[in-house]
């Protein structure tokens, strides 16, 4: 504690004569600038309070001069959108897919739509541009398990695949050949190294993997023909065996696990979720990506 | 420890009883001396955890497909190990330190007083770490322990407001100094969140899981009133409590404005209580309360940057002490971050602002350049100030050391800053671009590996910041040992030599 005021030398200013610890304090008035500023904030806060919903009130707060509300600005946002694409989405919803593809304008629209509907919504499983991943088919190549025109890749998209609460969803299913003991260790083998020199074009027209092929496989995934060996049956989703494409690994031992006890994807059906116009843009924007048929 | 090892004798009363004072005054500092070195311990730990989950951001690897180890886990126990064991054991620590000085007076309680907060506090801290990484949280950020240990911290805290009020009643000074204000603001509202925000049903009461009394916008608003108000009390009103204790001694100059310093405390308590809803804006919360937490947020600007204006300004007369003294430099940057955050805060609370930084980088970058530039940059000045004294050192290991410290914290929290400025607005920018029709042009997953590189350079700004803590500890440990580094004076021109 000090006797009382003392001056300070190098501010010129007197303390206030308390001491704690050793601590003394100036007797420094207020910087102006510090008052004119907090006073100017405090200014405009009052006039926003005034301009804008501040005051709550029994029911519903008062809602300000100037009349605001994030919902009506939420509306009217939502007003302007709808006013600049109206015309767009009114053609969408009107015309069919092939007709909007036919209009190159309006096609352009629903891609462009589509596309970030497909961001949102699709590339989580089917990665960015379609571009597939293990389990997740590819969407941006030629090959299609459920159909590649526009109407199929409409259906898909809107009642989902395995999808159980829709009674019109995609469904198939492969037997367990190896769980359920319809083939044995051997046959499985054969058949293995068989649908793997199908996918090389490579395969006999003889031999026990062919017959136990011609007699356990072709009904979903075809069989010979005028060189059309394994390209599948789209109606029961059948895929096609005489590519290199796979969906859950093309190594023997991946075809041998998936024929013993085959995995089955799931897509949920978007329909409901996203509504029709929706649906028809993410139809043209996958149909787009490549391999449309 | 015993206690008579954890009482010493106050170094001054020598000197007062020369001046004709008869106070035998015996502080309490021993459980101070485990209070900063735990909080330098706990320091390490959470800069750790938070440069290990900054990496996670940038290399998912990270999480090592372990359920305790993934970020959702280890996020809390970042956030609680540097704001809870580190900044509190250094607000329990230098607020029993200071509120003794200060009044003349020993701890209220005693030494037995100071060793339950400490070890009581401690024993907090490790329930809450433990049960975030075995799982249990309330899901509310920065108050994620479940229940009972709200109630056992409930507990430490009122023995705290005790010991801290019991010594202010029996001060031997005439006025409570404006340290001591801001800290038992600090204590009263941390008080009054703790128990505003835990209004937990516990599920059964052998059980850790609780489910909140409110729900809805209700709990949402109440959740970021705390939320705000943890940031406001504990990390801004306890360390301006340090600040108004620390710079003036270590700069021994005298408190620039004691009428700014009252004024800017009435204005900063006052205000900062109602700028919790900014964290809501254009959510479900009301209008009416978006617009309140907006104006208090503005009108909060001029009031944090009074304490600003006191802290830097009080080193008039003694500016080149921030080329001499590399601990002071510590002190007097911080009160510049905290001058900068209080900026950034306000403007970021405006809607327009807000809409675009919301959810972003952006508000992490904000974060940490006041809990880095200020809270942490202000608890290591006091750090080092205090070590030499509470341990009878003439003087700190090495002053070159800190000065490194400094230099490499700093160029770590720019790091830091500077990189979540550029990810947040672009990340901002990018959910909102649209295209000619209105149609957004990214998906979220574009943003986030747009954010990938600025990720790596924040988590290489955090490693510099874990690296000058280690020199820090290792300073501290030496100076402890009672060592003294031979070396040249700080701040003299090369030539000059």
């Amino acid at each position: 504690m000090a006797g009382g005021p003392e001056r300070d030398a190098v501010s010129g200013r007197h303390t206030t004569g308390h001491e704690w610890d050793g601590i003394t304090e100036l007797n420094t008035p207020l910087p102006k600038w510090w008052v004119y500023v907090f006073f100017a904030c405090v200014a405009w806060a009052l006039g926003y309070v005034i301009l804008f919903p501040s005051v709550p009130m029994p029911g519903k707060a008062a809602s300000g001069v100037l009349g605001y509300s994030s919902r009506a600005a939420l509306a009217e946002n939502l007003a302007a959108a709808e006013a600049r694409m109206g015309e767009q989405l009114a053609g969408l919803r009107q015309l069919s897919l092939e007709e909007i593809a036919a209009d190159p304008e309006l096609a352009t629209f629903a891609r462009q739509g589509g596309e970030v509907m497909f961001k949102e919504n699709c590339v989580p499983c089917h990665q960015s541009g379609g571009a597939g991943a293990y389990g997740y088919p590819t969407l941006a190549d030629d090959e299609w398990i459920w159909g590649g025109s526009m109407e199929a890749i409409a259906t898909t998209i809107r009642h989902g695949v395995r999808h159980d609460e829709d009674p019109e969803s995609r469904f198939n299913i492969m037997p367990s050949f190896g769980a359920d003991e319809l083939l044995s260790e051997a046959d499985i083998d054969q058949v293995a190294d068989y649908v793997l020199a199908l996918s090389k074009g490579e395969a006999s027209q003889e031999g026990p993997g062919r017959e136990i092929f011609e007699t356990q496989c072709a009904v979903c995934h075809s069989s010979n023909g005028e060189g059309a060996d394994g390209a599948g049956y789209r109606d029961f989703g059948g895929p096609a065996l005489n590519n290199r494409i796979w969906l859950y690994g093309g190594e023997k031992e991946d075809i041998v696990a998936q024929i013993n006890q085959p995995r089955h994807g799931v897509m949920p059906a978007w329909g409901e979720r996203l509504g029709e116009t929706t649906i028809k843009q993410l139809t043209l924007y996958v149909h787009g990506l490549g391999g449309g048929e | 420890m015993s206690q008579a090892a954890a009482v010493s004798v106050d170094q001054g009363s020598a000197e007062r009883a020369a001046r004709g004072r008869s106070d035998s005054l015996a502080y309490v500092d021993g459980p101070i001396r485990l209070f900063v070195l735990a909080a330098l311990m706990w320091g390490i730990v959470g800069f750790l955890a938070g440069d290990f989950i900054a990496w996670q951001l940038a290399y998912p690897v990270l999480n090592l497909d372990l359920p305790w180890t993934t970020f959702g886990r280890l996020r809390p126990v970042h956030t609680s190990a540097v704001i809870f064991a580190f900044g509190g054991n250094v607000l329990l620590g230098t607020s029993l330190f200071v509120v003794q000085r200060t009044c003349r007076a020993s701890l209220y309680g005693g030494a037995g007083m100071g060793w339950f907060l400490f070890w009581g506090y401690q024993l907090f801290i490790v329930f809450a770490a433990v049960s975030y990484v075995l799982g249990y949280t309330q899901g509310r950020e920065y108050a994620e322990p479940e229940w009972w240990i709200d109630l056992w911290l409930t507990v430490v805290w009122v023995a705290y407001l005790t010991a801290f009020v019991g010594t202010l009643v029996k001060r031997r000074e005439p006025h409570i100094y404006v340290a001591n204000w801001f800290y038992l603001a600090f204590i009263v509202t941390i008080a009054l969140l703790h128990l505003g925000n835990n209004m937990a049903v516990p599920v059964s009461f052998l059980g850790m899981k609780s489910y909140s009394l409110l729900s809805g916008v209700q709990d949402a608003m109440t959740q970021w009133w705390y939320g705000h108000n943890a940031v406001g009390f504990f990390l801004t009103a306890g360390f301006l409590g340090l600040m108004y204790y620390f710079i003036p001694k270590r700069a021994e100059r005298p408190v620039y404005s004691y009428r700014l310093s009252i004024v800017h405390f009435w204005a900063l308590i006052f205000l900062y209580i109602w700028a919790g809803p900014h964290h809501l804006h254009y959510t479900a919360l009301p209008d009416w309360a978006q617009t309140l937490g907006m104006v208090f947020s503005i009108m909060l600007w001029m009031p944090s940057w009074g304490g600003m204006i006191n802290g830097i300004m009080t080193l008039s007369g003694a500016w080149e002490k921030l080329r001499t003294d590399p601990v002071i430099r510590f002190l007097v940057t911080a009160v510049a971050f905290y001058g900068m955050s209080t900026f950034e805060g306000p403007m970021m609370s405006i809607k327009a602002v807000n809409s675009l930084s919301h959810y972003t980088d952006w508000t992490v970058g904000h974060v940490h350049s006041g809990a880095l530039g200020w809270v942490a940059f202000v608890s290591f000045g006091a750090l080092y100030y205090l070590v030499p004294v509470l341990w009878r050192r003439r003087q700190l290991y090495s002053l070159r050391l800190v000065d490194y410290h400094f230099w490499i914290a700093t160029i770590g929290i720019v790091l830091y800053i500077t990189s979540m400025w550029i990810s947040g607005i672009m990340q901002g920018l990018m959910w909102r671009d649209t295209d000619q029709f209105g149609f957004l042009q990214y998906a979220f997953i574009e943003t986030v590996e747009a954010m990938h590189p600025y990720y790596v350079i924040r988590a290489t700004g955090g490693l510099l910041f874990i690296i000058g803590a280690l020199i820090m500890a290792y300073n501290v440990w030496r100076t402890i040992k009672g060592d003294v580094r031979y070396e040249a004076p700080m701040g003299e021109p090369a030539l000059a030599r």
